[in-house]
């Protein structure tokens, strides 16, 4: 059974999210309970998978339909993708659970079912994402999960079709610019399986071709992944989508673009050729500096909570940048270790913005005042994951920005290092202001919107919202406990040999 | 090397005490301010459980995690670090006690907020005083930064949101210096555990070395409050008085300076910093620091401002004794660090005293305070003789030590700073006293004064005794010039 797990991760939530739609035109109220336990086995399947690799110290290898690598398709699991693939799990799960009383808030009765099927279907693209081994395959999971995310997004308010139609162009046009690189590789190699274009791919490292693929590789994956300056879709939509989806996409969506990223990097590509040969990893760099300056800056400018946070994704998917441009062993370490750290930061970031606007009835950062006594539980989460994003030790979010650092030191690369820890600063600067707000306030009662609609009163925020976000920030401070076990156990076989 | 639970217990005791007073909250006052003194009475027992230990020459260690290879979040305590545990430990006790008659006198608000920041803060300092390597030493750093932000910007007014953010700034910048340092010398190293010596030596350039020397001295000495990296404590004055008396004063001001002595002892060692020409840079640069600050605290009329520009005076006066890096300095500067702990912190609850009483904050108001209240002022001439140097006040022995080591030294120069310093002390020391016994206040009288509540006046008593008692047994009950011994013992060599 356990050898099917790492098939089962894509195959059950695939069927899952037709039998949910399926069901809930029938029954609605059955679609919340069939995602749960959807996404409870995914996360059994990926805990099993990464079981198996840490006891067996190698990678999984599951040939889908019993076809040979080379012509069928492959999924694998190993150091890398194994902890991305649980930390996936444990955030759609959390995730979810959090979204069953938003759903109810913010999505019309009519639409639960196919919020729900999508909402899992969403779930099988990133799952599939990371599991898959197979060039091609990537690209239909990636676009799966990208017109899910379309969709949800456009059940949001305001604007929000308009902002998912926008995405939509914007993606399709990175997912254009993957599938030709993957074009280019196919004519040169004639394979699309990643373990195997690296083998073949190698004495090719001089071909024009090859460049112009990776190029296109590389583009496809920043848009989807939000890359500084193909970043432009990401604060409207994630802005204006329901909190239940933006608590799923944002911490999820861009970090396994980052993770496809670090895969088409050093994996399919050798090392040596990312860094040196073509030196991608410097201009990255370079692009990842402006672009956490830029919206560092960006995001103290905004006054909307969920925007800003919208812009410290793209500064997050900047750190990454830095750590895979040292182009070094403590870099790569970083990143990586990072994008499961931001996972669960921007979790409990993002699951605060979205209670605080069903029960405090803003989302102005200005507006928060006297927020800790209504909301004491929130405020706190909203102080630990900030701190996390700062770099507070024990925070996780310090140690992986702890590797990054040794790694542009490692790298001799000044400007690097100057831009991480500048931007630490500037979002210390962005927190505290928000911290004060809530913390602090001017006069005891001072909170004008909350007397804005006559008849409503201040209502405490749901035990499945609390639950899940205490969770998440208590994943926040474990991960910076055990990150020497984590770092030492699994990222470090991570890393290519040879770095 | 002896493994032992007694350091985490001084560094967990407060942050539970700090959740149970969350917990207890505003409605049982009485049971909230229980945990605070229970916390601060196990943690200080735990610490002082430790003295045995230490003065044997043993090292207690408790590792709480690994991180990597050679490296983990481990409390290491030797007898430099306790002497900072000692301190930080012992006056909380004491200042509990001052801040429960304060706050309850005055009816500050959020009450529960400061207690619960003030058990944290407390938990960073004794987790920065027994920390065995830099790295856990940031994070207990940080975790004193951030929680004594709330208690900076206490009162929310502008000026004191302005204060607090003023500070955050300061000292976010500060700790990012510090970290690029850490890191540089991780990868320098490969190692950050403390070694008496230093462990630094032929591990990179000379010009490497002191670059990230400057950065460590950069970061940590913004807490200290070094020249120009001051501006922020002059203005988190605005803070209730516990909070300057025991942060400002003791915990928060005096990390930054056990932090600089860490690097300069531990890291970076006397071989080194001699070597490297490192010493006299770094002695010249606080020499300006400790007469300037005390040319401003002349300037000052706001009492709790003119004392904080004379705690920049002796925070700078300690990293000098220690960058002199002589037998008798770093003797001299490893008494002043508690001496002056005992002796501000006797200040800064006089100036509470008097604002409970009176209400009033400025020396030009203060004339003939000292005939209302007696007990008072008289704590504040001890502290005061002391700071200046004056027996039988403790102050006078480490200053002792200090001018003899600026002599071993060979700079002449610096034995002059120490003197002029000490005469600064005097000049605006001394007329706030005079005013306040021998001046008579002119017109309006306004309500009778009386001396502060019991709660407020006790604690500051007791510190204006001990100060005294320091001078005649300097090795009195916490050892501290036992520690300070070793310490200096363990660097050059016995003697």
């Amino acid at each position: 059974m356990m050898l099917h797990f790492p098939a089962l991760l894509v195959v059950v939530p695939l069927i899952m999210s037709f039998l949910i739609f399926a069901c809930g035109l029938f029954e609605r109220r059955i679609c919340f309970p069939l995602t749960l336990v959807t996404l409870a086995a995914c996360l059994l399947f990926a805990g099993g998978s990464f079981w198996t690799v840490l006891s067996t110290g190698q990678p999984v290898h599951y040939h889908l339909g019993a076809w040979a690598p080379p012509w069928g398709i492959e999924y694998v699991v190993d150091n890398l993708n194994g902890l991305v693939l649980v930390a996936l799990a444990i955030v759609a799960l959390l995730a979810a659970i959090y979204a069953k009383t938003m759903v109810e808030r913010e999505i019309p009765v009519a639409k639960h079912a196919p919020f729900y099927a999508l909402y899992v279907l969403q779930a099988t693209g990133l799952f599939g994402m990371t599991v898959t081994g197979d060039m091609f395959n990537l690209y239909v999971l990636l676009e799966i999960a990208s017109f899910s995310a379309y969709a949800l997004i456009g059940m949001g308010e305001g604007a929000a079709p308009f902002a998912a139609f926008r995405y939509m162009i914007f993606g399709t046009l990175g997912a254009c610019a993957y599938l030709l690189g993957v074009g280019y590789l196919y004519i040169i190699t004639g394979s699309l399986n990643m373990a195997d274009l690296q083998q073949i791919l190698t004495p090719l490292y001089q071909s024009q071709v090859l460049s112009v693929g990776f190029a296109f590789l590389l583009v496809g994956t920043g848009v989807k992944m939000a890359y500084f300056p193909v970043h432009t879709w990401l604060p409207d939509s994630y802005t204006l989508a329901p909190s239940s989806v933006s608590v799923l996409l944002a911490p999820l969506f861009t970090k396994v673009g980052a993770y496809v990223l670090i895969r088409i990097l050093f994996t399919v590509f050798d090392p040596s050729f990312s860094t040196t040969l073509l030196p991608a990893t410097q201009v990255l760099g370079w692009i990842a500096v402006a672009g956490i300056l830029f919206s560092s800056i960006m995001a103290l400018a905004q006054s909307d909570l969920k925007r800003m946070l919208c812009y410290l994704i793209v500064t997050e998917i900047g750190y990454i940048g830095i750590g895979v441009a040292s182009g070094n062993r403590l870099g790569l370490i970083g990143s990586i270790f990072h994008i499961l750290n931001d996972m669960f930061m921007m979790a409990g970031l993002f699951m605060a913005a979205g209670v605080i606007q069903a029960h405090f009835r803003t989302r102005k950062t200005h507006e928060l005042t006297g927020l800790h006594r209504k909301m004491p539980v929130t405020s706190a989460v909203l102080v630990i994951a900030g701190l996390s994003v700062i770099g507070v030790p024990p925070a996780c979010g310090f140690f992986s920005k702890w590797y990054l650092l040794l790694g542009t030191i490692q790298a001799g690369q000044w400007f690097f290092m100057g831009a991480l820890l500048l931007g630490s600063l500037l979002n210390a600067i962005l927190f505290f202001r928000i911290f004060e707000r809530s913390y602090f306030e001017a006069r005891p009662d001072d909170a004008p919107h909350l007397g804005k609609e006559p008849g409503t009163t201040f209502e405490r925020a749901a035990m499945s919202e609390l639950v899940p976000m205490v969770l998440t920030a208590a994943f926040i401070i474990l991960l910076g406990l055990f990150s020497g076990y984590i770092v030492e156990y699994s990222i470090a076989y991570a890393v290519p040999k040879g770095m | 090397m002896t493994d032992s639970v007694q350091p985490l217990i001084a560094v967990l005791a407060p942050m539970i005490g700090a959740a149970l007073i969350l917990m207890t909250g505003n409605k049982r006052p009485n049971l909230r301010e229980f945990w605070t003194l229970l916390a601060s009475v196990v943690q200080f027992m735990a610490v002082y459980g430790m003295i045995p230990q230490i003065t044997q020459g043993q090292t207690l260690r408790f590792t709480l995690v690994p991180i990597g290879k050679a490296l983990a979040l481990e409390l290491r305590v030797d007898a430099f670090g306790m002497i900072f545990a000692l301190l930080a430990s012992f006056l909380w006790i004491l200042v509990s006690v001052y801040s429960i008659g304060y706050m309850r006198n005055l009816k500050e608000h959020a009450q529960t907020r400061f207690y619960f920041c003030f058990a944290m803060a407390l938990s960073g300092a004794a987790g920065v005083a027994l920390s065995g390597n830099l790295l856990t030493l940031y994070m207990f750093y940080e975790i004193l930064t951030i929680s004594t932000f709330p208690l900076v910007a206490h009162k929310e007014t502008p000026e004191a949101l302005r204060a607090g953010r003023k500070y955050l700034v300061y000292l976010l910048t500060g700790a990012g210096f510090v970290l690029f340092s850490i890191a540089g010398t991780y990868y320098l190293t490969g190692s950050l555990d403390f070694v008496a010596g230093g462990f630094v030596s032929g591990r990179g350039s000379g010009e490497i070395l002191r670059i990230v020397f400057a950065a460590f001295i950069i970061g940590f000495g913004t807490k200290a409050a070094i020249m120009p990296l001051h501006e922020w404590l002059p203005s988190a004055m605005v803070a209730p008085t516990p909070v300057s008396a025991l942060l400002h004063a003791v915990a928060v001001v005096k990390a930054g300076v056990f932090c600089c002595l860490r690097v300069i002892f531990y890291v970076y060692g006397p071989k080194t910093l001699n070597d490297l020409n490192l010493w006299i840079i770094l002695a010249t640069v606080v020499s300006f620091t400790v007469i300037v600050a005390n040319l401003y605290a002349l300037t000052q009329d706001n009492l709790k401002r003119r004392l904080a520009f004379s705690t920049v005076n002796n925070l700078a006066v300690i990293i000098l004794g220690a960058s002199l890096i002589t037998f008798d300095s770093v003797r001299g500067a490893l008494l002043h660090l508690p001496f002056h702990g005992f002796m501000k912190i006797t200040l800064f609850m006089c100036a509470g005293s008097i604002y409970v009483a009176t209400k009033k904050e400025l020396i030009s108001e203060m004339d003939g305070i000292g005939r209302k209240m007696p007990l008072t002022m008289a704590a504040f001439t001890v502290a005061a003789a002391g700071l200046v140097g004056i027996p039988p006040v403790c102050g006078f022995l480490s200053k002792w030590f200090l001018s003899l080591g600026a002599l071993q030294s060979g700079e002449i120069l610096f034995l002059f700073v120490f003197l002029v310093s000490a005469l600064l002390d005097a000049a605006y020391f001394f007329p706030i006293i005079f005013n306040a016994f021998f001046k008579t206040r002119e017109g309006n009288p306004g309500r009778p004064v009386r001396e502060a509540p019991f709660l407020v006046s006790a604690p500051l008593a007791v510190t204006a005794f001990l100060s005294v008692l320091f001078f005649a047994f300097p090795d009195a009950m916490l050892r501290f010039y036992t520690m300070g011994d070793l310490v200096a013992r363990s660097l050059f060599g016995g003697r």
